[in-house]
C-alpha cells in the first residue's frame, strides 16, 4: 500500500479490543475507526472508562496483554498493519517513528539516572547517532522543548525539576528521533493551569514546526478549544462523533456530545447580587508555618502555607478559594476544620474562636464547621455500611444509634441516594455516589459551615455537573455557607458567589466572581486567568438546550 | 458483594493456593490430634507401658515404641500437640495484643509518642530472642504460664512494627481525617476506623508467629525449660539426645511431628498471604 501525503498518517479500521471475561463490557473499544493525518492535532476526548486510551495504546502495541487484547480491525501505519507487525518490529517504530507523552511526569522518568543518560537511552535502543552527535543532538533537544540552560541540564537529576519541567523532558524522549506521530495521553492533566498553558503551547509549536499528527488524549473540553484540530468523541468504547474543532466544539451532532459539552462549566461567571447578612465565620490573619527537616539542632527550613489570611464567609454564601497547587488554599481549608492547628489568628464563628480551642473543646463544638473530601475513593471506611459511616457523626455526639440511622436514610434521599444504600458497602457505589455520601456524612452534624476541598475535582465532567448542582441545591435549601477550594477557574465562575486568589500562602485578590473575573486588578490573577484552557470559547446553545439548561444571564 | 460471595472469593483464593490446602489440612489433623488424644489414649503419656527401648512398629498398641523409662512415644505425640498448638495460641495472643498496642499507639500519635514506643520495641529486637525467653522462663520458674509469657514477651516486636506501618499509612487517609472532623475520639478512630483495615497482614502474621511459637517452646522444653508437668515434643527430644545413636525412633517422631506442624503453619499463613493481599491492594476500589 504506497502512501501519498494526502492519505491519512494512521488509519485505524474497525478496531476491536476485548477487555477479560468479568469486566464490565465485552470490548474496551468496539468497531471504531478514524484516521489521523500529517500535520493535524487530533484530540480524541471521552470520560473514564470510554476506551481513548486503550486505542491510544494500541497504535503503540502497549496493550497489557493477554487480558486486553486487539480482536479485530487494522491500524494503518507507513503502508503497515500494525496489530500484524512482529514484536520486534514494533519495538522500533515505537520512539523512532511513533513517540509518546504520558500523564504522569513525576513517576515517568527514572529518579536515579540522568536527564541526559535518559534521553540518550532512546538513541542507544534505536542505534542512532555517533556520541558525539548525540549530545549535540540532546542538548538541541532540550533547547527545543524551552527548558532552561540546555548545555548542562543533562547532567541533572529529575527530583530537580518541577512537574512542568518534567513533562518538557518526556516531550524531548518522545522527539528525540523525529517520530512522524506523537501520541499523549492526558499530558497536561497532572499540572497546574499556568504549567499547563505552557506545555500546550509548546505542544502546538512543535507539531506546526515539524508537521507532526498528534494524537492527544483528553477529558477536558477546555484543552480541546484550545488545540484540536479534529476531535474524536468517545462514549463507552466507541467514537460517537468527529469532526473539526469547529464543528463538534460549536455545533455537536451526537446528543451525548452535546450532554458532555453541556456539563463543560461556562467560563463566564454569571452576575450574582451579593449575599447579604452577618458572616457566619470571620478568619482573621490567620498563619501556618511548616517546618521541614528539622533536628535537635538544625532549625529546618520554614514555609509559609498561609501568611495573614483574612476573610469572611455569610450565611448562604459561596466563597471561592482559588490557587494552584502549593497556594495553601488546602492548608487554609484544613485549619478551618482544625486538621491542622494554625501557628497564629482566630478562625471565630461568631463569639467562639474555633483556633483556641482545646481537643477536648473541639470534639464538641465539631458540629459548626464540617468537610467534603477530594478524593471519593479513599474518604470513607471500605469496611463501613454507608448507613454507619454517615451516623458515625451523631453517634460520636451523644444521639441514640437508632436516631442517628434513621436520620441517615433521610440525608441519603436528601443527596439523590436511595435509602437502601445505607446497607451497603462503599465499594458498590460510583465515584459521584461515594461524593454524595461524602456530603450526606458532613450534613448529618448540621453544620454552619461546609468546607468542600476540591470536591469535584476526580469527578468526570458529567458527574461533576450533578455534584456541583447538588452543593448548591443544599447550600441553599439548609442556608449553610460553603467554603469551596479549587484549583479549576471554570467551576469556580460557577459556583462561587466571591472569590479569593491565593499565591505562596497570601490572599492576593479577594472580590466578586464577576468582578475578578472580568476586570482583575492583581497581576498574577491575570495570568491565572489567561492560562485557563479555552477560555474563548463559550458552551454553544445547542448543548445547553439539549441538557434543558437555559443560558444564565451573563 | 455480599459478605457470603466475599467469602467464597476468599476461599478460592486461598485453594489456588496447593502448598496452603495441604497445610490447613495439615494443621486440621494436628488440631483433631489434640482434641482426641485422651479419647485414643485415656492413661497420661508419663506412665510405663512397656520395657523400655523398645522399637516402633513391633508391638501392639505402641506403634511408636517406647522411651527410655518404657513410656509410649505415640501417647507423647499425641498430647504433645495438645501443649503446642495451647502455647502456640496463646503466646500469640499475649504478644499481638502487646505489638498491636504500641504499633498502634505509636503509628496514630506520632512525635515523641512514636519514638519512646519505637526506641523501646528495638530496645527488645536487640536482645536475641531465645536468649531472653530463656532468661524469663529461668525467673519465673518453668511452668506452662511462664513459657507462653516468655514467648509473648519476645515476640510481640515485628507485629508493632507492622502495625505502626499500617497505621502510619492509614492514617492520613481520607476517610481517617473525616472520622477526626466529625468530631470521633482518638479511641474509637484507632479501634473502628483504623484497625479493621489492618486485619489482614496481622492475620499472616499472626498464623507465622503461631509456627514460630511452637518452635520456641520446643527449644525450651528442649532444655528442660518446659512445665516439668506436661509431656511436649520438645521435651520428648531433649530426653531421647543422649540415646541418639541406639535409638533413633524416640527424638525421630517428635522431630517429624515439630517439622510437619511449623511447615504446615507456614504453608496457611503463605495462602492467607496471597488470599488476603490482593483484597488489601484493591482495598477502597
Amino acid at each position: 500500500m504506497a502512501q501519498t501525503p494526502s492519505d491519512p498518517l494512521i488509519a485505524i479500521r474497525n478496531l476491536s479490543v476485548s477487555l477479560p471475561p468479568g469486566a464490565e463490557r465485552p470490548y474496551a473499544v468496539e468497531d471504531v475507526s478514524f484516521d489521523l493525518h500529517h500535520n493535524e492535532i487530533l484530540c480524541v476526548v471521552g470520560e473514564s472508562g470510554s476506551g481513548k486510551s486503550i486505542s491510544a495504546n494500541a497504535v503503540m502495541g502497549l496493550l497489557p496483554k493477554p487480558h486486553v487484547r486487539p480482536t479485530a480491525g487494522e491500524i494503518w501505519f507507513e503502508g503497515r498493519d500494525l496489530l500484524q507487525v512482529s514484536e520486534a518490529e514494533m519495538q522500533d517504530l515505537r520512539g523512532s517513528r511513533m513517540g509518546m507523552i504520558f500523564q504522569e511526569p513525576m513517576t515517568a522518568l527514572n529518579p536515579l539516572m540522568r536527564i541526559g543518560e535518559q534521553i540518550a537511552e532512546v538513541f542507544d535502543a534505536h542505534g542512532a547517532h555517533g556520541r558525539r552527535a548525540r549530545r549535540d543532538k540532546m542538548v538541541e533537544l532540550l533547547r527545543d522543548v524551552g527548558l532552561p540552560e540546555p548545555d548542562t541540564l543533562g547532567e541533572s537529576y529529575p527530583f530537580r525539576l518541577s512537574g512542568g519541567q518534567r513533562q518538557r523532558v518526556m516531550i524531548a524522549m518522545a522527539l528525540a528521533l523525529e517520530p512522524s506521530v506523537l501520541i499523549a495521553d492526558e499530558p497536561t492533566t497532572a499540572l497546574d493551569v499556568t504549567t499547563q498553558a505552557q506545555i500546550l503551547n509548546l505542544i502546538k509549536t512543535i507539531q506546526a514546526q515539524r508537521q507532526m499528527g498528534v494524537m492527544f488524549i483528553t477529558h477536558d473540553f477546555g484543552v480541546v478549544a484550545e488545540i484540536a484540530d479534529r476531535v474524536a468523541v468517545m462514549q463507552l468504547g466507541k467514537v460517537v462523533e468527529i469532526g473539526t474543532a469547529e464543528e463538534v466544539l460549536n455545533a455537536p451532532k451526537h446528543s451525548y456530545t452535546r450532554r458532555l459539552i453541556a456539563a463543560v462549566p461556562n467560563f463566564d461567571p454569571p452576575r450574582r447580587d451579593p449575599v447579604q447578612g452577618t458572616p457566619v465565620l470571620s478568619v482573621d490573619k490567620l498563619d501556618k508555618i511548616y517546618v521541614t527537616g528539622r533536628g535537635l539542632f538544625t532549625k529546618g527550613r520554614r514555609t509559609h502555607a498561609a501568611q495573614a489570611v483574612s476573610f469572611d464567609i455569610r450565611r448562604g454564601e459561596t466563597l471561592g478559594l482559588v490557587g494552584e497547587s502549593g497556594s495553601g488554599k488546602s492548608t487554609v481549608g484544613r485549619c478551618i476544620v482544625r486538621l491542622l492547628d494554625a501557628d497564629g489568628g482566630a478562625i471565630r464563628f461568631g463569639e467562639l474562636d474555633f483556633a483556641k480551642l482545646t481537643s477536648q473543646e473541639l470534639r464538641q463544638q465539631r458540629k459548626h464547621v464540617q468537610m467534603v473530601f477530594q478524593d471519593p475513593y479513599a474518604s470513607l471506611n471500605p469496611r463501613r455500611k454507608i448507613g454507619r459511616i454517615i451516623a458515625e457523626g451523631p453517634i460520636a455526639h451523644g444521639t441514640s444509634e437508632a436516631d442517628a440511622m434513621a436520620r441517615a436514610k433521610d440525608l441519603l434521599r436528601l443527596v439523590g441516594l436511595d435509602a437502601g444504600a445505607a446497607e451497603r458497602y462503599p465499594h458498590e457505589f460510583s465515584g459521584g455516589q461515594r461524593q454524595r455520601v461524602g456530603i450526606a456524612r458532613a450534613l448529618a452534624l448540621d453544620p454552619e459551615l461546609l468546607v468542600a476541598d476540591e470536591p469535584v475535582s476526580a469527578l468526570d465532567v458529567s458527574v461533576q455537573a450533578q455534584v456541583l448542582d447538588l452543593l448548591n441545591d443544599i447550600k441553599q435549601r439548609l442556608d449553610l455557607a460553603l467554603l469551596f477550594i479549587t484549583h479549576d477557574l471554570r467551576v469556580a465562575a460557577q459556583v462561587c458567589d466571591r472569590i479569593a486568589v491565593m499565591k505562596l500562602g497570601e490572599i492576593v485578590e479577594l472580590g466578586d466572581t464577576h468582578s475578578v473575573f472580568t476586570n482583575p486588578q492583581h497581576a498574577y490573577t491575570k495570568e491565572l486567568l489567561a492560562a485557563v484552557p479555552g477560555r474563548h470559547w463559550s458552551i454553544p446553545e445547542v448543548a445547553l438546550q439539549a441538557a434543558g439548561k437555559a443560558r444564565p444571564e451573563a | 458483594m455480599t459478605r457470603r460471595e466475599s467469602a467464597r472469593d476468599f476461599l478460592r483464593r486461598f485453594a489456588r493456593n496447593k502448598g496452603a490446602v495441604v497445610g490447613s489440612g495439615i494443621v486440621a489433623i494436628v488440631v483433631l490430634v489434640a482434641l482426641l488424644a485422651p479419647l485414643v489414649h485415656p492413661q497420661s503419656p508419663w506412665d510405663m507401658v512397656q520395657r523400655p527401648f523398645l522399637p516402633p512398629f513391633t508391638q501392639e498398641g505402641v506403634p511408636f515404641g517406647t522411651d527410655t523409662l518404657g513410656r509410649d512415644i505415640f501417647a507423647g505425640i499425641l498430647y504433645g500437640a495438645q501443649i503446642s498448638l495451647l502455647v502456640g495460641l496463646v503466646s500469640t495472643l499475649v504478644a499481638l495484643s502487646i505489638g498491636v498496642t504500641i504499633g498502634a499507639l505509636a503509628g496514630y500519635y506520632g512525635g515523641l509518642i512514636d519514638d519512646a514506643l519505637m526506641r523501646t520495641t528495638e530496645f527488645f529486637q536487640t536482645i536475641p530472642n531465645f536468649a531472653l525467653a530463656i532468661v524469663l522462663v529461668a525467673i519465673f520458674q518453668p511452668s506452662i504460664t511462664s513459657v507462653i509469657v516468655a514467648i509473648g514477651v519476645v515476640s510481640w516486636p515485628p507485629v508493632a512494627r507492622l502495625v505502626r506501618g499500617e497505621f502510619l499509612s492509614l492514617r492520613s487517609r481520607e476517610f481517617v481525617q473525616a472520622a477526626r472532623v466529625i468530631g470521633q475520639s482518638n479511641r474509637t478512630i484507632i479501634t473502628s476506623q483504623i484497625l479493621p483495615n489492618t486485619v489482614s497482614p496481622i492475620i499472616v502474621m499472626a498464623s507465622l508467629m503461631i509456627a514460630q511459637a511452637i518452635l520456641l517452646e520446643s527449644a525450651l522444653s528442649f532444655l528442660g525449660l518446659g512445665d516439668p508437668n506436661t509431656m511436649s515434643w520438645g521435651y520428648m527430644i531433649g530426653a531421647a539426645r543422649t540415646v541418639l545413636r541406639q535409638a533413633w525412633w524416640m527424638s525421630f517422631f517428635p522431630g517429624v511431628a515439630i517439622l510437619l506442624t511449623v511447615l504446615a503453619l507456614n504453608l496457611v499463613g503463605e495462602g492467607l498471604n496471597d488470599a488476603l493481599n490482593p483484597r488489601l491492594a484493591r482495598k477502597g476500589r
